[in-house]
Formats: C-alpha cells, structure tokens, sequence
C-alpha cells in the first residue's frame, strides 16, 4: 500500500476508459437513431414491460457473463468464457464494493471533481492504493486466478484448437492478433503487480488497459459492450431491415467472432469454403467489404444452422437476406401473365366440389413424381376427400424468388396462389415441399385454412387409424430438411411415423444439428462440384449406424442425396405408401 | 394473292454487326455456360415455360445471336425456382446465370 492518491501510471487506463465510453455512447445513438421510428417505440416500450423486462436481465447476466448455449455445446469453451467474462466482471464489481465499504479516501480531502476522478480508477488499481481486507482479497485472487485459467484455456485452444474439440478457428488479421495478446496478458500483469508491487507491472498493467480499450471498436472485441445492447433489441422483438444499419449493425458488432459456426457450417467441408460461414460474412460486412460480404451472403446456404447454434443466436440469415435484397437490378420481373392462369382448382370450382383436403405438390415434388404418386395412394387408402392442386404444373410457391431478394416479384406468386387456394375451398392444405411450407407459414395470410407438411399429415392419418401400416424391420435414418426441422422443429412427427414402419437409428449430427443435403436454393454461388463435397458429408453422417435406407421429407433433399448416398433414398410418404 | 402459304422471314444474324456484350460479360462472371449443349431439360421443366414462352435454352441462343431486348423480356417471366439447374445434365448453375443477366 502507498500512501497517495495519484500515480501517472493511472493515466493511460484513464484515457482507454474516456475513449470506449465516448465511443460507446456515439455508437449506442447511431444505433438508435438509425432503427425506424416503429421499433424506437418497441424497444422502448420492452424495456417497462415486465415481462421483456425480467427476460432482459435474465439473458444480461446468463448470456454476457456465463453463455449458457457455449456450456451446453462445449463445456470447454463454455468455462473459458465464463472464466474471463464472469471473473472479471467480478474484479470490477469487487473493486467498486471496496471502494465504497473500506473507504480508503479516508483522511485524505478530496471531493468533488477530484473525487469522481478518482473513483474513476481506484477500483482498477485498489490494490496499489489502499489495503485489503482479508475476506476481500481473497475474493481478488480468486477470480483473478479464474481469469487466468481461462486464458490458459484459450492459449491452448490458439495453439491446438483441437483439444478443446474445435477443428476450425478464425483467421484473424493484425489488430485482432495484438488485441488478443493484450487480453491475455492484462491480468498476468495485474497479478505480478499487486504480489509484487514493483512499479513496472503496474505501468505495464495499465497500458496493457490502453491498448486494450483504444483497439477494441476496431476488433471483435466490441461485442464486450454492444452484446448487452443488442440483446435489449432482441427482446424488443426488431428485426433486420437493412444489411448494416439499426439493428442490423448492432448484430454485427456483438458477433464476437467465436468461430463456432465455423465448425457447424455444412460448407466447412474444406478450408476454401469455410471462408464461406457466417462468422468471416459478419466480419467482412462490419469492415464495409461489400463485394466479398455481398459474394458470401449468396453463397450462403440459408439452412439457418449458424443461426440456431450461435451464442448470442444472431440472425445472421436475415443480414444475408437484407444484402442480398440490397442490390439493385436492370431488369425486373414480370409476373402479369399470372393473372390469367387457371389451375385445376380452379376448374373444379364450376362443379361446385370443395375439397376437405387441398395438395400443394409444388416445383420440388414435380421433379420427383414418386412423391405425389405415393400421396396419391395414402390419401385414396385414407377415403380423404382431397384435390391436388398443381397436378399438371402450378405456380412457384415465391420461396426461392424470396432468397433472390426479390420481395416484391415473390409477392406476386404469393398474392395468386393464396386466390386459388381461397378458390379451392379447402379446409386444409397438404404440401410436400419444406421450401414451400415455410414460405405458406410465414408470408401467406390463409386464414381458417390449416397448413400441414406430409409428414405431419400421415402422421394424423396414422394415430386416428385411417391408413394401417405394417411394421418391417428396414433399418432407417430419416435426415431433417432444413427448413422442416431447423424452422418450425418438426422433429417428432417423422420420426413416429418411421417407427411404426421399421426400426429407426441415429444419425451423427441429428435435428437442429442436421447437416443440410447441399441441394439448398439458398445458395446462389456455389457449384455443382463444391455441392457434391457437401452433400458427400452429409451422407457419411447420415450413414454412421449403418442404415439400410435414408428417409427424408424434402424432395430436394431426396433428389441431391440420390446421386451420391450409397443405399437408397426415400421419402416418407414413399416408405408409408409402400407399407399400406 | 393468297396462296394459303408463304415464306417465313429471314432468320439471317449478321454475326459482324451484333452487339454481344451481354453475352461476353455472362461468359466472363460464368464460364459454364460454354458448355451447354442445348438439351432443353431446363425448357421441359420450366414452371414459367408451362404458362409462357419462358426457355432458358432459347434465352441462350438469343443472347448468342446478340438479340438482347427479345432475351431481356423473356427472362422477366423467370420464376426463379431452380428446376432447370437441378436437371441440368451439365451442372450448370442457370439459376445464378438467370440472376446475372438480370444485373
């Protein structure tokens, strides 16, 4: 302990600290002032919400500090965080109790500006300036050697990823690299300082902050600060609007660069495309590349698995989506010739037949008529009153137009299929296709009509003893389309289904890890060749058990694995139509 | 006078005088599209060709002959679904082609 209440050495963390907290507040007002007027309203009235409101505080603490989703994926890696960010978080609440219990200005005048100055730094340096008390100090040395743990975990983890189980980390440039040695050697620095009290350590130390706090807006390391703000925005319910304004920028700020999705990315089957994951997309597109931020967001495969498995579950499909739907184009589309097209459904409607059931084969299905035969089958053996509505080829459901970006021209497919479902005057609608049940679940406006996938809809059948299967003893793996499983968890429904056919086994990566078939319309970049490696992938995880057949909902996910699985590939309402 | 028959018009492209640069800049970004070999697999399962003349062979063909405005309104019906690249026999990326033209 020395006896004073300045030291120079103070003026380097003094600094760091004015400049990330002038930067911060520049930052947060950008932020806000860039949302439109609508989500102001919403974020502000989520914050008086209790609900959003205790949710606020909950994810504050359990998602900035402990990170709950990296404990459930990696243990490992979930310590280490939780090492770093809680233990120091900790230091600093420590050092402010200190401050204010144990008094340490004691005797010495110093009030007002003076004061908060001090205060300003006291807690960081406590040590150096006032004693202890044994209870305290204990509590300092024992999350300051948490945090060193945890960066013991991450030297090995720079080192050898793969002790720590991950295969693929970043690449990171210059300032992230310095950046990261300052981490990790503040605290070591800290350590020395206050065991030894030699004054180099101490300067050391508090440049170390410098270095730390003047690089951080500039490195990964501002997901510290904007994680907390962005999670404020999450719960208020905003969604992404432009690629790099409002919240969209919040987003990308808070992505702190993990890597995990690196790991979990379909494309990561070789080191050229897993330049291609979210992770290196955020980081392209918060540096202002737009040309390769542009390249990777239609490269990408949209399976929304980086997305699922993110710490911070950052939406990084919607930035995708918003670059994408940024770009302008000399020639648009016309879609007029739609309005004068009349379906089946629509003839049907002069004999005056309304259909319980309505089927929606869509594009997809039409390239594997299998499929809609065996539908056939099912529904017949079932005694539904159905009507297929695109039997002789319909309109795109506006999905794939959707991924292009093009909102407006997908609105017009929209806007005719929902008028010649109306027509129809079903009560439900059967579609085949996950591609096309997400776009009718999340843009159509069909009310009083119930959309259900195939595999939900046999399942019915199936439970209310409509359609009688015979059990065999075929082993199955069933894969989970993307935007089956991932987006609406549609995972239990094939899976009865299956069972009551044959034996069902695992695959490798399973439900919302599955491994997208490679055949995705998300991606627009992609090759037939760098296809094949993933769809090759996904097959081997598929085949881990052995199975005797690969089962699947999608016909898209049907089609590309037949081309490379090495046992056959079915759907589901095949398998269920060969049973009956 | 009516014979009930006549000549079709002149289909003859002075390949001299026509403007390709649509054509070029395509086979630069996309290279593949030299190896179409005019199967029409993407035609026969258009979902825009079942209700227009929408057929991504004959797109092609077009921009060849350098008859950019007949190319520019056919690709406006495109829906976009992506049959035609997964039938592709020659793993052509149409729907990306489709995409760029549109540039």
């Amino acid at each position: 302990m020395n006896s004073q209440i300045f030291h120079p050495f103070v003026l380097p963390f003094v600094l760091g600290m004015a400049f990330v907290l002038t930067y911060c507040f520049v930052g947060l007002i950008r932020v806000i002032s860039q949302l439109p007027k609508d989500d102001r309203k919403k974020l502000g009235r989520s914050l008086v919400t209790p609900k959003t409101a205790w949710a606020n505080i909950r994810d504050l603490f359990g998602d900035c500090l402990f990170h709950v989703k990296i404990w459930k994926r990696n243990p490992v890696l979930g310590y280490m965080h939780t090492a770093i960010a809680f233990g120091w978080f900790m230091i600093i609440v420590i050092g402010h109790v200190m401050l204010f219990t144990l008094k340490p200005l004691q005797g010495v005048e110093v009030e007002g500006l003076q004061g908060m100055f001090t205060n300003f730094y006291y807690p960081i340096f406590f040590k150096y300036f006032a004693e202890e008390t044994p209870v305290f100090a204990f509590l300092m040395d024992f999350f300051l050697l948490m945090i060193i743990s945890g960066i013991l975990i991450a030297v090995v983890k720079k080192i050898h990823s793969k002790i720590v189980g991950v295969k693929r980390v970043m690449h990171f440039g210059f300032a992230d690299t310095l950046i990261r040695f300052a981490l990790w050697t503040i605290f070591p620095f800290r350590l020395i300082a206050e065991k030894t009290n030699i004054m180099a350590f101490w300067w050391l130390y508090s440049i170390d902050l410098l270095i730390f706090m003047c690089m951080l807006p500039f490195t990964r390391y501002m997901h510290i600060p904007t994680e907390a703000l962005f999670i404020l925005l999450r719960h208020a319910g905003i969604k992404v609007t432009e690629p790099r304004k409002g919240y969209a920028l919040a987003e990308l700020y808070s992505c702190p660069s993990c890597g995990l999705c690196i790991d979990a990315c379909p494309m990561s089957v070789n080191d050229k495309m897993s330049g291609n994951t979210s992770a290196y997309f955020m980081k392209k597109l918060r540096n202002n590349d737009t040309e390769e931020s542009q390249r990777i967001a239609e490269t990408c495969l949209m399976c929304g698995k980086c997305v699922k498995i993110c710490p911070l579950s950052i939406e990084s499909c919607d930035i995708k989506f918003s670059q994408r739907a940024a770009v302008p184009y000399n020639i648009n589309s016309d879609h007029s010739y739609l309005n004068v097209i009349s379906t089946e459904a629509e003839k049907s409607q002069t004999n005056n037949h309304k259909p319980h059931v309505l089927y929606f084969a869509g594009c997809m299905t039409q390239l594997t008529p299998k499929i809609m035969r065996a539908m056939k089958q099912i529904m017949d053996k079932a005694g539904e009153d159905y009507q297929i509505m695109d039997e002789n080829g319909g309109i795109c459901c506006g999905r794939p137009m959707l991924l292009s970006g093009k909102v407006a021209e997908a609105k017009a497919m929209i806007e005719k299929n929902t008028e010649l479902i109306k027509k129809s005057g079903a009560k439900r609608l059967v579609l085949s296709c996950p591609i096309c049940y997400k776009v009718f679940k999340d843009e159509y406006h069909l009310e009083g009509i119930e959309i259900l996938h195939h595999t939900q809809y046999i399942e019915e059948l199936i439970k209310c003893g409509k359609i009688y299967v015979d059990r065999g003893d075929t082993k199955y793996v069933y894969h989970d389309p993307c935007e089956l499983g991932r987006a609406f968890e549609i995972y239990d429904e094939p899976r009865y289904v299956i069972h009551s056919l044959g034996q069902i086994v695992d695959a490798k990566s399973e439900k919302e890890n599955s491994i997208c078939c490679g055949g995705s319309l998300g991606s627009f970049n992609l090759t037939q060749q760098e296809r094949d490696a993933i769809t090759e992938n996904s097959v081997n995880d598929l085949m881990f058990n052995n199975p005797d057949e690969i089962v699947t909902a999608c016909p898209l996910c049907l089609k590309t694995f037949a081309r490379k699985s090495p046992v056959k590939v079915k759907d589901i309402a095949e398998i269920v139509s060969e049973k009956l | 006078m009516d014979f009930g028959f006549c000549l079709s018009p002149s289909s003859h492209v002075k390949m001299d005088s026509i403007d390709l640069t649509t054509f070029n800049r395509l086979k630069e970004t996309n290279p593949d599209v030299n190896t179409c070999i005019a199967c029409g697999s993407c035609t026969a399962t258009c979902t825009a060709g079942n209700f227009t003349e929408m057929s991504f062979r004959r797109l092609l063909l077009m921009l060849q002959r350098g008859k950019e405005d007949e190319a520019n309104k056919m690709i406006q019906r495109c829906m976009l679904c992506g049959k035609c690249t997964l039938v592709c026999p020659r793993g052509i990326n149409i729907r990306k082609i489709l995409l760029d033209i549109t540039r």
